[in-house]
């Protein structure tokens, strides 16, 4: 079983990463269990939605203390909360920020940066919907998941216009990620 | 039948529709709002042929229903909370009217202080009125006990309201592998409602009369008479719906691995998937634990109880509720089961959870570890010991014999 | 930490709650070029955080604001625009500290 914790705030669509990470999971014949933990309800306000992935049906319900990957949709929250809490050695933190990874202080987890809101900006003048990117490159950066399967699940939730734009946002994405990401940082 | 992933909140408006109400009213409380918003929207992009009544607050929303349940039409509604708190009185109406009413609860701590997080203290707090009660592990779970609701409100032989319960985010805003049937599948379980009495300006008759004591002990007794009777038509109506739709409908209570079992957890809701795990592990250990889930909480089911238990040493009851002033409600009942039986399992309980406070495996193997050393009458999990609590000087949450 | 009965709290919460770290977006920027002291911004901050006496003195503070745009709708000639919110990681994650991009929180 993988499980991945996201931090974001309420209105970044956290959920919507959520879903649509189960969605691709399911799309490839797994089990998937995605549901959110929510702070005050308002906009802006911190959260976490966390996902578990497995071959077998997924019967733990409680929040994900030990995550194997973790999506931060928002640099900010960095600061109040330790993104990289529970995570083992060899996870993977996954930070939306057009930092690029080499100014970033090495840590024992990996650490994997993504201008997500950049790239959501420039492909759909969206910058807060960064999530489909941010899936992209949680594609390239662990290899859980395929990217067709994400694909699937974008044009499946969201048909139409917008769709196509979110899922060139996720390929976008991806090949930052596969590119090395250093290059390509604005 | 299509396998979906689903938020359990669609799962539920999906089950609903296919269960064709005519009627619907509900007012917006979180965490229940996906419900009513998803059925609305059914509504409005003609998905669901049924009437929306737009109302003011919950206590409105449930007196449509009983209204137009009184007029001989499927109805729905959905709420938590102080929602629920506010149908009471309408509850114990449409309960005292004898009406099929099926109503959502979507499990959520009460106020004050206000937390919009899961715990089970809203549908709990509801015992007493006449209304069935069935709690749901998971999304699954919960869409199937939807379509009996249904049937056994319905039931000429039951004629009582029924309220599905949910775990409030932890299932309502899980998102999930759901199997929705089909509507012919619904169909050929669920027929078109035929009241027993309906409000009808043809034949005119009087629902929920003003009654004298010479004869209001009696509706009393027969309502208790009839949800007693109930048990076996609940269990009924689950062995058809496995021969319709191909899949376990656990009715009353779902027996794991309790057959050899020394300790067996008992709880209701989502928090069994957890004790399902915890007694996986225990067993590769060689320890001989069980879970009891419950599922029909109202009509508490006695002898199913007490047949299930009697073998255990230990009994580890673990709730999302407290009755004030005096315990655990599930834990209490469950002891009052055992009274003056030969069989006596230790029985402790446990108060865990409320207000959203994370279950883990950690509150469950204190659960255990606390019960095995001696009986518990009364006890809170989890405990801060880092906050002072004012007027307290040593909080322990034990209350001894 | 003391948990009163019935949760009874004292009033000045808002204080600490430093709801600044909610914007998401954009944060209002007052250009103090044709402001005419009206107080329309400051008395439709749903957070009570505009302060100012006298024309082009106006100015949010950062701490607590949500990043609405209500002062900026609000403003009947055109003073308060609303600019792209630098998001950033803290200085303790970055190998160079950059103090511009922290310079850039302050007011304008």
């Amino acid at each position: 079983m993988k499980e991945i914790r996201v931090h974001a705030r309420a209105g970044q669509g956290a959920i919507t990463t959520a879903m649509l990470l189960a969605t691709a999971a399911f799309e490839e014949g797994k089990y998937a269990l995605a549901f959110p933990n929510f702070g005050a309800e308002r906009l802006g306000a911190p959260m976490n939605a966390f996902i578990r992935m497995d071959s077998q049906p997924i019967r733990k319900r409680s929040q994900v203390r030990n995550p194997d990957y973790v999506i931060v949709q928002d640099p900010t929250l960095v600061k109040d909360f330790d993104v990289t809490e529970g995570v083992p050695d060899n996870g993977i933190v996954i930070i939306n920020t057009p930092t690029v990874t080499s100014q970033i202080k090495p840590r024992t987890q990996k650490i994997v940066t993504v201008p997500a809101s950049l790239i959501a900006e420039d492909v759909m003048g969206r910058a807060d919907r960064a999530n489909t990117a941010l899936l992209g490159a949680f594609a390239a950066a662990t290899g859980e998941i395929k990217m067709e399967s994400l694909i699937a699940a974008i044009r499946q939730r969201f048909p139409g216009p917008m769709g196509e734009k979110n899922v060139i946002a996720l390929q976008r994405a991806y090949e930052f990620i596969k590119n090395d990401g250093e290059k390509d940082a604005k | 039948m299509t396998k979906k992933l689903l938020e359990g909140s669609q799962g539920i408006a999906e089950a609903v529709a296919l269960c064709r109400p005519q009627v619907i009213a509900a007012y917006p409380i979180t965490p229940q709002t996906h419900i009513p918003q998803e059925l609305a929207d059914m509504v409005a992009n003609g998905k669901l042929k049924a009437e929306w009544v737009n109302v003011e607050s919950e206590h409105s929303a449930a007196s449509v229903v009983l209204g137009a349940s009184a007029t001989g039409v499927r109805v729905f509604t959905a709420s938590s909370s102080q929602g629920i708190l506010l149908m009471n009185e309408v509850l114990f109406n449409i309960a005292g009217m004898r009406l099929p009413v099926v109503l959502v609860c979507v499990n959520r701590a009460i106020s004050a202080p206000l937390n919009i997080w899961n715990d089970q203290q809203d549908s709990i707090s509801q015992r007493d009125t006449g209304v069935i009660q069935l709690y749901a592990e998971d999304n699954q779970e919960a869409a199937d006990l939807v379509y009996q609701a249904y049937r056994i409100a319905e039931d000429h032989r039951v004629q009582l309201p029924v309220m599905v319960c949910l775990d409030g985010y932890v299932l309502s805003h899980a998102w999930e592998t759901v199997d929705i049937p089909s509507q012919a599948q619904v169909d050929s379980f669920l027929p078109p409602f035929k009241p027993l009495y309906k409000l009808d300006p043809e034949n005119p008759l009087s629902f929920g009369m003003y009654m004298e004591p010479d004869k209001y002990l009696e509706t009393r007794y027969m309502i208790q008479h009839t949800m007693e009777q109930s048990i076996g038509i609940i269990q009924d109506v689950a062995h058809d719906f496995e021969k319709i739709f191909g899949r376990p409908a656990t009715a009353i209570i779902e027996e794991y691995q309790t057959h050899d079992a020394t300790t067996i957890l008992v709880g209701m809701g989502s928090m069994v998937s957890l004790f399902k795990e915890e007694v996986d592990q225990l067993r590769s250990q060689g320890q001989k634990v069980g879970v009891l889930k419950l599922v029909c909480y109202r009509p508490f089911p006695k002898e199913e109880l007490y047949q299930s238990l009697k073998r255990a040493k230990h009994v580890v009851v673990i709730e999302k509720a407290t009755s004030l002033g005096f315990g655990g409600p599930v834990a209490s009942e469950l002891r009052s089961v055992f009274y003056g039986c030969p069989h006596q399992p230790a029985i402790s309980g446990f108060i865990a959870g409320l207000g959203g406070r994370d279950i883990t495996a950690e509150t469950v193997k204190t659960a255990l570890n606390k019960a095995h050393r001696h009986p518990v009458d009364t006890e809170y999990l989890d405990l801060r010991t880092d906050l002072e609590l004012e007027g307290i000087s040593n909080p322990a949450g034990q209350h001894k014999k | 930490m003391k948990l009163t009965i019935g949760g009874v709290s004292q009033p000045g919460t808002s204080r600490e709650n430093r709801t600044g770290s909610w914007r998401v977006n954009s944060r209002p920027s007052h250009l103090h070029k044709t402001c005419t002291a009206c107080d329309l911004c400051a008395l439709s901050c749903p957070e009570g955080c505009i302060y100012g006496k006298g024309r082009n003195t106006y100015y949010s503070d950062l701490t607590y604001c949500k990043g609405c745009g209500n002062c900026a709708d609000v403003c009947p000639v055109d003073d308060i625009v609303m600019v792209p919110e630098e998001k950033s990681l803290p200085q303790e994650w970055m190998v160079f500290s950059d103090n511009q991009e922290y310079k850039s929180m302050a007011t304008s």
